[in-house]
């Protein structure tokens, strides 16, 4: 009596166990993209709609960051890293050890822009007084063009691609100041600032709203004109890295990212379309 | 029949007995493994004292003395806000509540405990800073008192629970001497029922401080994140634990800054150990001083 009751436990433990691991193998192709949390919503959104064109496809796409994604492509881990920066030469050097190819796919634009809370007087800062203001150089207002106010300097986690990319861009890799706030994402740095009257901060241009103001920068208005014309000069492109030039399945989704359809979803996404 | 189902039961349940402790090694041992070669790359000294944090630049910075100071600081003002609170009320509960108010007020405090601390950092966000920043004139809202309150608000039920129990474990016997030699009911509280729970509401405090030193999502909504070296509770500060949350995601996996997380991480492991080693002597004084035994 027992002994049967064991037994069908046992079958049903090993049944269970060999459905897991059989089951990604059910859909026909599938496709893993990873990384820049930037980049997450125009991987969604194009994997949804290619999703419903082609029924077979499966496609999982997770954040995690750019790091996390060329990682990942290194070690085999996804079909596609998403990156807000270009990768690096160490991750370079990595990729080549595991044989894996890092190839390039420019997918959208994007600019970064310079927030301010509604209340503040300035409306435009040049490149050299944002780097003043992150590095310490500046920290009142009336020493850039605004009233007597202390500067509350809001910044991004060291490790995010905004600010890898904002930090090249322009503090030419100086030190941010240590009392600098950090906030992990875009949307706890703009609503920090809409909440600070001093504050300045720096977030992906799909995030400007009304509650903060994005300033001109260098007399440049942050807009996505501007960034297809390449006037704006905090602007940055997003990539899709591939091992090796894309092929099959990876080919089909890359392509169908740069086709009219999918550049309209990068637009909705808040980006900047790269055609 | 019955001897081997037994045998199975007894076998079961003492791999669950042991699961906890096949965590606790495996947990220390990816620390120390994925730890201990920072300690190498930039030095013990270097690393626990150096003042600054720049992990991502060339050259890179590792000193975490600002973020130990932060959890310390967020830490100690957690404890000024939870333990005569949660002190307080347990007091109040035990002596002073009748038994409705009583049934009442527990089960609202332990609630607090099973509240999501990004719940509580949303409204540390959304209330709390704004207030504070407005109260105190304050530049900006996202301050080491903000994060100090929310999680001396969390660490309240733990502290109130605890303590409550220890209270009403003294003995009914300890009390009735102190009242039949003439004692009011203020001396034998504080005479008698307090230093026999002593042990119980030392344990409490110490378990409220594990809790607030090792609490991450909300400090990382609402203290700023700072990596300054604190000077006032009313500035930005950044703990050790919302570092590791924030970067952890970016950090190339083998790199010096994916193994100083982790060193932080074991750091972090340490200070809470050692809070529970005190945790422990202390129950044991008071206990033998009690001559309660173990």
């Amino acid at each position: 009596m027992f002994k049967s009751k064991i037994a069908i436990t046992v079958l049903a433990a090993v049944l269970s166990v060999g459905l897991m691991v059989s089951v990604p193998t059910f859909a026909a192709k599938s496709l893993t993209i990873k990384g820049s949390t930037t980049v997450l919503s125009i991987a969604q959104s194009c994997a949804e709609v290619f999703m419903d064109m082609h029924s077979d496809v499966n496609i999982s796409v997770q954040g995690g960051g750019s790091g996390v994604g060329i990682a990942s492509l290194i070690d085999g881990t996804c079909n596609i890293a998403d990156a807000s920066r270009p990768i690096k030469d160490k991750e370079k050097d990595k990729a080549k050890e595991n044989n894996v190819q890092a190839y390039e796919n420019v997918v959208a634009l994007d600019g970064i822009a310079v927030i301010v809370h509604p209340t503040n007087s300035v409306d435009g800062l040049s490149i050299e007084q944002i780097k003043k203001i992150y590095t310490g150089e500046i920290s009142n207002w009336n020493e850039a063009g605004g009233k007597k106010m202390k500067i509350t300097v809001i910044s991004r986690d060291s490790a995010s691609g905004t600010f890898e990319t904002f930090n090249e861009l322009a503090l030419d890799k100086e030190r941010v100041r240590s009392d600098a706030l950090l906030q992990a994402s875009n949307q706890a740095v703009a609503q920090t600032v809409s909440r600070t009257p001093g504050a300045i901060g720096y977030v992906g241009l799909g995030y400007l709203s009304s509650a903060v103001k994005g300033v001109s920068i260098e007399g440049v208005e942050p807009t996505n004109e501007n960034v297809i014309n390449g006037s704006y000069e905090l602007s940055r492109k997003l990539f899709m890295y591939t091992d090796g030039a894309p092929a099959g399945i990876v080919k089909e989704f890359i392509d169908f990212v740069l086709s009219e359809e999918g550049q309209e979803l990068v637009k909705k996404a808040g980006y900047v379309p790269f055609i | 029949m019955h001897r081997i189902r037994e045998r199975i039961y007894k076998g079961l349940f003492s791999l669950m007995a042991f699961a906890s402790l096949i965590f606790l090694v495996g947990i220390t041992l990816t620390l120390f493994v994925e730890g201990l070669p920072v300690f190498k790359e930039v030095g013990f000294f270097d690393f626990v004292f150096g003042k600054s944090w720049y992990p991502t630049y060339e050259p890179p910075d590792f000193g975490i003395l600002p973020l130990i100071l932060g959890s310390l600081w967020v830490t100690t003002g957690a404890v000024l806000f939870c333990v005569p609170v949660g002190v307080g009320s347990a007091l109040f509960i035990n002596e002073l509540a009748g038994k409705r108010l009583k049934a009442v007020l527990k089960p609202i405090i332990e609630v607090l405990a099973g509240i999501p601390s990004i719940v509580y950092g949303f409204f540390g966000i959304v209330v709390i800073a704004p207030f504070i920043q407005r109260l105190l004139n304050l530049p900006v809202g996202l301050t080491a008192f903000t994060g100090s309150l929310m999680l001396g608000i969390m660490a309240t039920p733990t502290v109130c629970s605890i303590s409550e129990d220890a209270l009403s474990f003294v003995p009914r016997s300890f009390r009735e001497a102190s009242l039949a030699v003439g004692a009011n009911r203020w001396q034998t509280l504080t005479r008698v029922v307090f230093p026999a729970s002593a042990s119980g509401i030392s344990t409490s405090i110490i378990l409220g401080m594990s809790r607030a030193v090792g609490e991450t999502m909300t400090v990382l909504m609402v203290t700023g994140g700072a990596a300054v070296i604190p000077h006032t509770l009313f500035q930005p500060i950044r703990p050790m634990t919302s570092t590791i949350a924030a970067e952890m995601g970016e950090a190339v996996m083998g790199s010096t800054h994916y193994h100083s997380l982790f060193a932080i991480g074991l750091i972090l492991f340490f200070i809470t150990f050692i809070f529970n080693v005190i945790a422990e002597l202390i129950s044991r004084r008071f206990r033998k001083k009690l001559g309660l035994g173990r």
